[in-house]
């Protein structure tokens, strides 16, 4: 089934394809996410829309070989716009049988796999759990198979350069990315360029992979495969013209925190503390202290958020970040924000539970959490990002909330938007709405609880401030003074107060919109979060094949837009695709008594565009 | 606007709000509250400067009768709080309020780290060995064998000692004072206040409720002198009401032992000079305990070095030296960009 044969083709014969899913996988060493990044990247600039999906491991190196080491990338690139990571790969690399075992169920009937014959041995099919080598039987028949020795070809293009053993095999990911960057006519250059600047300092390791690169893009041009070409091309998608980059949910949300502060016009502090996968917002933001940030690292997930709500009360944009389990240690500190009345932002980069669950694995779990999931009557607002790139704006809009009404807003984002990557049309920094934060100074009748008649927010005066001295704390206080008050008539007035503080929201907010289809028809599917790409694509191929059914998809979780209600009303079934047992779900049907049905999914893993598509037909069909 | 001018010198009355006082009468409580409006009127502090973060606890309830800024927060985590706060504005003047059970116990942790830290601010811990405010359970200060409503057979577990666990922490001041010494006290804040990082005092104050008494042996009269030691940087730890009992290093020993002036040949010379940048001479005076010695009163270890706050913002200011204004469209383009036309 496997043919090298050393007719060079000078100009491969390309078959033109519209779009294309590859998985990279290897061992959590191999540098599999080094190598999706890179082919992201020279995707990206070859015009082309694209989404990815990197998938690895909790342990940082698992037992090289083993099943539970497996680390992945996926990205999905066309020449149309591409709203997921893509259900079936259309090629795997493997690096070693555990990254073929626990991936091949998921590669399409007739996919590429391009396997490194190296790492077959003995010992890692044994650890993988064959029984026999899969390149040797038939067990692959159903898909076209390049198998070669990428080990051996890797340290021979390297061996001009002095590179020791190991060194030397660390440039097999870039062996098979150059064999790749072949297969789908990408431009070398941007790697080599990022190879340069990134060994700067060590300029024979920058001419090993670069020499791995071009070794394995001359393999492909002297390739053959039984069954027919593997040379494929993609043309540049349409895309609205402007510039763009490639983000990643981390990127957007720290940059989309600076943003905030900057449209508010208040200090950034951040703290946190670390856990996977909402690590990378610290680290990110720690690296821009010239934007004034304060970033901090606390002993744990309460010091982080005490620090946060500290630093609000001294007048910064105080910020926390953690996931699930993190956020449950944060929940007594959000109650005494949400008492005080001081602007908070947490994030919860959701992850797959309970407990510790699967840390590096995506889960919309956590929305019961964020609206409902303290003590006592606490309502705060939640917003959720849909996107990568969409972290950005919903960051800005957590710091407009949290600001202009004296709140702690819940931002959910998750797993796979943190990590996941796509193109970005940059937006000006200098074009987005100035919501500036004006702080309480006259000492006139002044009491902390002075509240604005509209928004019902709290003046926010900062220690500071001469004339001001004044004293909040987490014991109820009075309604027209500020100081603390056991009467039974102010208790309910002030909870009622929270609660219509919270819900006014509502009103400044953008009413829902459609993203796709009808304002009425036989079915929405309404989601949140992560799962816009797999709905929307789904309802894309829906309605070409004349199914009246709309996308829905909800920025504002709490509180739920104005219209919300009236609009599901149109349609004679609702759907709620989501990556948990039913919890916006819950929360719809609580709300607007509507029949409601969920489509869930908690497998650690993004709905596939075709589990949406099946369930839709069923339900329309039955 | 009517702003009214402050009046040329604020007197300890003006640092006092207008709330009444919730603690039970007799509280120990109360002499510190005097204590410190005093101690910020000696040092003139801006009112509207000075923050008191407090967390949960009797003690806890202090930030409401000073008429300064003051935040109320959750039981444990002042220290967390009041991290952010310094960090947000160094300018502001912050004074962490606790107790034993909110410092020890749950906030435990936040207290290591704060004094570890070294952020600029000011903790004071009321110890008086019990929870007070739910009625008087065993707290982690509490001497084995205390009867409690959660312990009626006596505690089994052993307490810690504040000033030694902040000496473990790596706090730069450590200091000592009792509720009822209104001179004595409000010098100590007075220190802890000057010192520039984190500065830990611990109060020894009474609850007239669950605990009367706890310190009646070296705070009483006719008792103080004989088993206080008021150590003061550069004199001889010398104690007792005739003055004639002292500290030295024990012999031929790394421990120290209690001496008499003037018998068996030992002179004031023999005496251990108090050296409050030691920090081994800190940690042996804290560890003294009664009956066998006098309890160590006063500024046990100073001994000054970089503030966290300090550091985090220098480590800001570098940042923007380097380069020109930041620009968040800069940075949004810069790495990989393309156009599409």
């Amino acid at each position: 089934m496997v043919g090298t044969a050393a007719v060079a083709l000078e100009e491969p014969l390309r078959e033109e394809v519209e779009d294309v899913v590859i998985r990279f996988a290897g061992d959590s060493g191999d540098g599999i996410q080094i190598t999706g990044g890179q082919f992201t990247q020279t995707t990206a600039l070859a015009g082309n829309d694209l989404a990815t999906f990197p998938d690895f491991p909790a342990e940082i190196r698992a037992p090289a070989g083993t099943t539970f080491g497996v680390s992945a990338f996926q990205i999905h690139f066309g020449s149309r716009d591409i709203k997921t990571a893509g259900d079936a790969p259309d090629v795997l690399v493997a690096l070693n049988p555990a990254a073929l075992k626990v991936n091949l169920g998921d590669l399409r009937d007739g996919g590429l796999i391009v396997a490194d014959t190296g790492a077959f041995t003995d010992r890692n099919l044994k650890k993988a759990g064959f029984e026999e080598n899969p390149l040797e039987n038939d067990s692959l028949a159903n898909y076209r198979v390049v198998a070669i020795d990428v080990s051996k070809n890797t340290l021979e293009a390297v061996k001009d350069e002095g590179l020791s053993q190991k060194e030397a095999l660390r440039c097999k990911n870039m062996w098979t990315l150059g064999l790749v960057y072949w297969l789908y006519d990408r431009d070398r250059k941007p790697t080599f360029d990022w190879l340069t600047g990134k060994f700067k300092s060590r300029p024979e390791i920058a001419n090993a992979n670069i020499a791995a690169v071009n070794a394995g893009h001359a393999f492909g041009e002297t390739m053959e495969v039984s069954d027919g070409g593997v040379a494929y091309s993609v043309s540049a998608a349409e895309i609205d013209p402007g510039l763009y980059r490639t983000v990643t949910g981390i990127e957007a949300l720290s940059w989309g925190l600076i943003a905030g502060s900057q449209s508010t016009q208040l200090d950034l502090f951040f703290a946190g503390y670390p856990i996977t996968p909402a690590s990378s917002v610290l680290h990110t933001l720690s690296r821009l202290k010239e934007f004034g940030v304060i970033t901090f690292q606390a002993e744990d997930e309460i010091a982080a958020v005490c620090s946060a709500i500290g630093a609000s009360y001294a007048g910064n944009l105080g910020v926390t970040a953690s996931s699930g389990p993190g956020i449950a240690l944060k929940t007594e500190a959000i109650g005494l924000a949400i008492s005080v009345e001081l602007p908070l932002v947490v994030i919860n980069v959701q992850r797959a539970g309970p407990s510790t669950g699967m840390p590096t694995k995506t889960e919309q779990s956590d929305l019961h959490q964020a609206v409902y999931g303290r003590n006592a009557d606490s309502p705060l607002a939640v917003i959720a990002a849909k996107s990568p790139a969409d972290c950005f704006e919903v960051a800005i809009e957590a710091a407009r909330i949290a600001t202009k009404y004296m709140t702690p807003v819940m931002l959910l984002a998750d797993g796979y938007l943190a990590n996941a990557s796509e193109p970005w049309r940059i937006p000006d920094a200098t074009a987005i709405e100035a919501s500036p934060v004006s702080f309480h100074t006259d000492p006139n009748d002044f009491h902390p609880f002075l509240r604005d008649e509209t928004t019902l927010s709290r003046a926010w005066a900062v220690p500071g401030t001469p004339g001001l001295e004044h004293r909040i704390g987490g014991i109820e206080k009075s309604y027209s003074t500020g100081n603390i008050s056991y009467e039974p008539e102010n208790h309910q007035k002030m909870t009622d107060t929270r609660n219509a503080k919270i819900d006014g929201i509502a009103k400044d907010i953008p009413d829902q919109t459609v993203e796709l289809g009808g304002q009425g028809g036989k079915m929405a599917l309404v989601g949140w979060g992560s799962t816009y790409g797999p709905i929307n694509r789904a309802v894309q191929i829906l309605r070409s094949d004349g199914h009246d059914v709309s996308h829905i998809h909800i920025r504002h979780i709490w509180p739920l837009p104005a219209n919300l209600e009236s609009l599901l009303g149109g349609y004679e079934q609702v759907l709620v695709p989501e990556m948990n047992t039913g919890q916006l779900l819950t929360v719809l049907r609580s709300e607007y008594l509507v029949p409601a049905e969920g489509l869930n999914k908690v497998s650690g893993q993004p709905f596939k565009v075709a589990e949406i598509v099946d369930a839709v037909r069923s339900r329309l069909e039955k | 606007m009517n702003v009214q001018t402050p009046p040329e010198k604020l007197t300890a009355k003006d640092y006092a709000s207008d709330q009444e006082v919730r603690w039970c009468p007799g509280c120990g409580d109360y002499a510190i509250v005097r204590a410190m409006q005093k101690t910020l009127a000696d040092l003139q502090s801006p009112p509207e400067k000075t923050v008191f973060v407090s967390g949960i606890g009797c003690a806890a309830r202090f930030p409401y009768y000073m008429a300064t800024y003051g935040f109320h927060t959750i039981h444990g985590r002042a220290a967390s709080l009041a991290t952010g706060v310094k960090l947000a504005n160094p300018d502001l003047d912050v004074w962490v309020i606790s107790g034993d059970g909110d410092a020890l116990s749950i906030g435990g942790n936040h207290l290591m780290h704060v004094l570890r830290r070294n952020v600029n601010l000011q903790y004071i811990l009321f110890n008086n060995e019990i929870y007070g405010l739910t009625k008087g359970q065993y707290s982690p200060t509490s001497r084995l064998g205390t009867r409690s409503p959660s312990t009626p057979l006596g505690s089994v577990d052993a307490p810690v000692n504040p000033a030694s666990f902040a000496l473990g922490c790596g706090a730069k001041f450590v200091a000592r004072s009792i509720d009822s010494s209104q001179k004595h006290l409000p010098e100590v804040f007075a220190r802890a206040h000057t010192h520039q990082g984190a500065s830990f005092v611990e109060v020894f104050q009474n609850c007239i409720v669950y605990n009367d008494g706890v310190y009646a042996s070296f705070t009483e009269k006719g008792a103080a002198e004989d088993n206080q030691l008021i150590v003061e940087h550069g004199k001889p730890l010398v104690f007792g009401k005739e003055r004639d009992k002292g500290i030295r290093v024990k012999p031929g020993a790394m421990e120290l032992e209690v001496v008499t002036i003037g018998k068996n040949g030992v002179t004031v010379g023999d005496v251990l000079v108090h050296d409050e940048t030691n920090k081994l001479v800190a940690t042996l005076l804290v560890e003294m305990e009664r009956p066998a010695f006098p309890v160590a009163i006063g500024v046990l270890y100073c001994n000054p070095s970089e503030t966290y706050d300090g550091a985090v913002r220098n480590q800001i200011e570098q940042a923007q030296s380097k380069g020109g204004k930041p620009d968040l469209n800069a940075l949004m383009r810069s790495g990989p960009t393309w156009t599409v036309d």
